[in-house]
């Protein structure tokens, strides 16, 4: 008997070498055409294993770790794991560290979702959103240099506090063949002061540099065709999966936990939760710009507190936090802590913790274990953008191969925290 | 003997003449493509440029003075890069590609007139023959796609054949209209046609050709909105993902001359080609009698150039099926309409633009 011909969908490879595919993500599309049948996320590729790694350091040499797992957002992630030790020890950072750090957890939301929303439209091909989100995140990074030296890493937020008070003065930009005295003296007008009122000034101007990107994509009729009815997902289904933060927003479900299970002083801050209707790309794109709005809402409260009140930004118990500098050169009780909690680190309590915050993505918890030791039992790290990808194929199924790409980019992952 | 000399005179009569003139036609046809290559080579400079000021950066300024020479230096790198020709992929059919690319892009400007003298061929049916050789270029479009044996190639040859021959109907029909309102096919008779002054050009009484037209050449050439065929964040560079070096460069020229092609066909059949701006203004047009006709007509490409590299920073990418939906469902049937309507305009003789 002759063999009927056999139809088979046309299978094809989307990464990890591919420029919408955010890092190292590799799917499996099975298409018929030009629609997708199935979509099948190959993961791994940027294992580093953080968590075995930190089964093996005392706890403070694991923070700079945190800020790699979502490389985009990193003293949220630093935010999580010291909250958790605090937890465990059971201590709390004095009221001014508790503002800096929300305020940098406010300033971190606003760098993801600057560079969610540039690399989200230059996926669906709005190319000068993407620069222009750049453009203010560069602003932002420069917040993060001033207070912890590194643009990216910061390791700034410690158990007990943050590593130091804000500084008194920004860098500033310096003249060079390519941009002459006036350029940067322009460029320099709003760095004159302290940081806090470089952040203060750019709290000012950031509202219409939002609307600057909103009048080139929310109205936009391409950008609607793109976006509206693409990627549904229900309220309860998104429940279901596990998705959290602006995932689960969009699809109108009004659950933060910074006003659900409120930490630090979010409960003192005066802000709201944006929640979408149908739970599509656009929803979702809409949520994100609104939260924009309010974090910088959030971050023009925290400055105005800032500025009006002073104190200490770490606690005083030396097993925990070392000692100031200048008091270590002149105490032996001083030297010697210093000395145990540079070599040995500390030892937390016997128990487990697990501490979530609102990271831009979602949902981020760590939940800790300890047995008594320097270094943590074990580490487990609650990624948000894990159950996001998880729900991609039920997102994309029965969609185009340029959906893909806009599905993709508006679930805000970042392989970093996928991987781990 | 005196037989066979006279014949050997007018063999050797005919010789040089045909030399000559076939000297003569390549000195022309040099006259068009070095210049044409030019214009390509800084306009992607002014690409980068003009898009690199419209969100707020520099573009290059590293090479030369203002980074002119930036253009220079990329087609060395390009020229001087390693071709690679994928193992799985048809040899001879992916070499040819690019010269197919390339050679349809150049051959439409045989063609186009360039002031009231300056054509290469005043042929009749220069119309036709400008939708024949640009319908030939999607084969190079294709043929590329297919010869690299690569799934995305494969993909935006696919999108690149169906965009094309979509949107070749909605031009076709918008020169339809174009050449009921001129009564010819003769590019040159089409611009004497719109003499007069500038609401004589046909951009105002055939808006919505000119719109559709303009809209689908934007398609045609595969820019920004409608770049589907090689779009960059589904396809990573679609039809040619797998050429390197040369390969590249070529298929890069072609994309821009089409570019300047589209953008002249819309001056020459639309904005009066090389018809002075301020005909019919009392003082203005003895004033400016002297400039030649042809800086009208690249001042008119200009306008349309840059609206090519405004669109491409404005708008994000149209899906596949979408482009489809507004060139079936929208453009041809509007340009079907606008052809009825031109049809009892001409048969009325309506004045001042389809009395004669």
């Amino acid at each position: 008997m002759e063999k009927l011909p056999e139809l088979r969908n046309y299978t094809f490879n989307f990464g990890p070498q591919h420029p919408a595919a955010h890092g190292v993500l590799r799917l499996i599309l099975e298409v018929d055409g030009e629609t997708v049948m199935r979509v099948d996320p190959h993961i791994g590729l940027l294992h580093r294993a953080t968590e075995k790694l930190a089964e093996s350091k005392p706890y403070n040499h694991s923070i700079g770790y945190m800020d790699r797992f979502d490389y985009v957002s990193m003293m949220c992630n630093e935010h999580a794991y010291i909250l958790a030790i605090e937890k465990l020890v059971n201590v709390q950072a004095p009221i001014r560290a508790q503002y800096i750090r929300v305020m940098f957890d406010e300033i971190t939301r606003i760098l993801n979702h600057l560079l969610w929303l540039g690399s989200h439209a230059l996926d669906i091909g709005a190319m000068t959103v993407f620069l222009y989100c750049f453009r203010e995140r560069e602003e932002l990074l420069d917040c993060y240099e001033a207070v912890s030296g590194s643009r990216m890493h910061a390791t700034y937020f410690r158990p007990g506090g943050v590593y130091r008070d804000l500084p008194e003065k920004m860098p500033k930009y310096k003249p060079s063949r390519w941009h002459n005295e006036k350029d940067i003296a322009e460029w320099n007008a709003n760095r004159e002061g302290s940081l806090l009122d470089f952040i203060s000034s750019f709290t000012e101007r950031f509202p219409k540099l939002i609307n600057e990107y909103e009048t080139l994509l929310t109205d936009n009729r391409i950008w609607k065709q793109r976006t509206v009815d693409i990627g549904i997902i229900s309220a309860e289904r998104a429940v279901a999966m596990g998705l959290t933060g602006p995932m689960l927003r969009g699809s109108g479900v009004e659950w933060d936990l910074r006003k659900k299970q409120p930490y630090e002083i979010y409960n003192q801050l005066d802000f709201d939760i944006p929640v979408g209707v149908n739970g599509d790309c656009y929803d979702r794109y809409l949520v994100r710009v609104e939260e924009m709005r309010q974090s910088n809402s959030i971050i023009k409260q925290c400055v105005e507190w800032l500025q009006k009140n002073s104190g200490p930004v770490m606690i005083e118990n030396h097993k925990i936090a070392p000692p100031p500098r200048v008091e270590m050169k002149k105490s032996m009780e001083a030297l010697i802590h210093h000395f145990k909690l540079m070599t040995e680190g500390y030892c937390l309590p016997e128990g487990e913790a697990y501490a979530a915050i609102e990271h831009p993505k979602g949902e981020f918890g760590i939940y800790l274990v300890s047995d008594g030791a320097n270094k943590p039992y074990r580490v487990k790290v609650r990624a948000a953008g894990f159950p996001h990808l998880a729900a991609l194929d039920e997102l994309i199924r029965g969609h185009m191969i340029a959906d893909v790409v806009a599905v993709l980019s508006s679930l805000d992952i970042v392989l970093g925290e996928i991987d781990r | 003997m005196i037989v066979s000399s006279t014949l050997l005179a007018i063999w050797v009569f005919i010789k040089t003449v045909l030399i000559v003139s076939f000297a003569w036609i390549v000195a022309k046809i040099l006259l068009i493509v070095l210049p044409l290559l030019f214009m390509v080579a800084y306009l992607t400079f002014l690409e980068r440029k003009v898009i690199g000021y419209m969100q707020s950066r520099i573009g290059p300024n590293r090479i030369g003075p203002f980074g002119l020479l930036q253009p220079i230096a990329d087609v060395i790198k390009l020229l001087t890069k390693e071709i690679i020709i994928p193992t799985p992929s048809n040899r001879y059919l992916f070499i040819i590609a690019p010269m197919i690319s390339i050679g349809t892009a150049f051959a439409a400007w045989a063609v186009i007139p360039f002031s009231k003298t300056w054509v290469l061929a005043n042929i009749n049916a220069g119309v036709l023959y400008i939708l024949a050789i640009s319908s030939l270029g999607v084969y190079g479009v294709m043929i590329a796609g297919w010869a690299s044996n690569s799934k995305y190639a494969l993909f935006g040859a696919l999108r690149a054949a169906a965009q094309s021959i979509s949107y070749e109907i909605a031009m076709g029909f918008a020169l339809v209209g174009v050449m009921m309102a001129a009564g010819s096919l003769n590019l040159q008779t089409i611009v004497n046609a719109q003499n007069g002054n500038i609401f004589h050009w046909y951009w105002l009484p055939l808006f919505p050709l000119f719109l559709v037209y303009w809209f689908s050449g934007v398609a045609e050439t595969n820019r920004a909105p409608f770049d589907v065929a090689e779009g960059e964040s589904e396809l990573v560079a679609g039809f040619h993902v797998e050429y390197s070096g040369t390969g590249f460069a070529l298929f890069f020229l072609a994309e821009y001359a089409n570019m300047i092609l589209i953008s002249a066909l819309m001056s020459v059949m639309f904005l009066g080609g090389w018809l002075s701006p301020f005909q019919g203004i009392p003082y203005l047009e003895g004033f400016f009698a002297w400039v030649p006709g042809i800086i009208w007509l690249l001042a008119k490409l200009s306008f349309f150039l840059f609206c090519y590299l405004w669109f491409r920073a404005t708008f994000p990418r149209y899906r596949y099926d979408q482009i489809m939906r507004l060139g079936w469902k929208i453009f041809i049937p509007v340009t079907l309409v606008w052809i009825a309507v031109i049809a009892f305009a001409i048969q009325f003789k309506i004045a001042p633009w389809f009395s004669g």
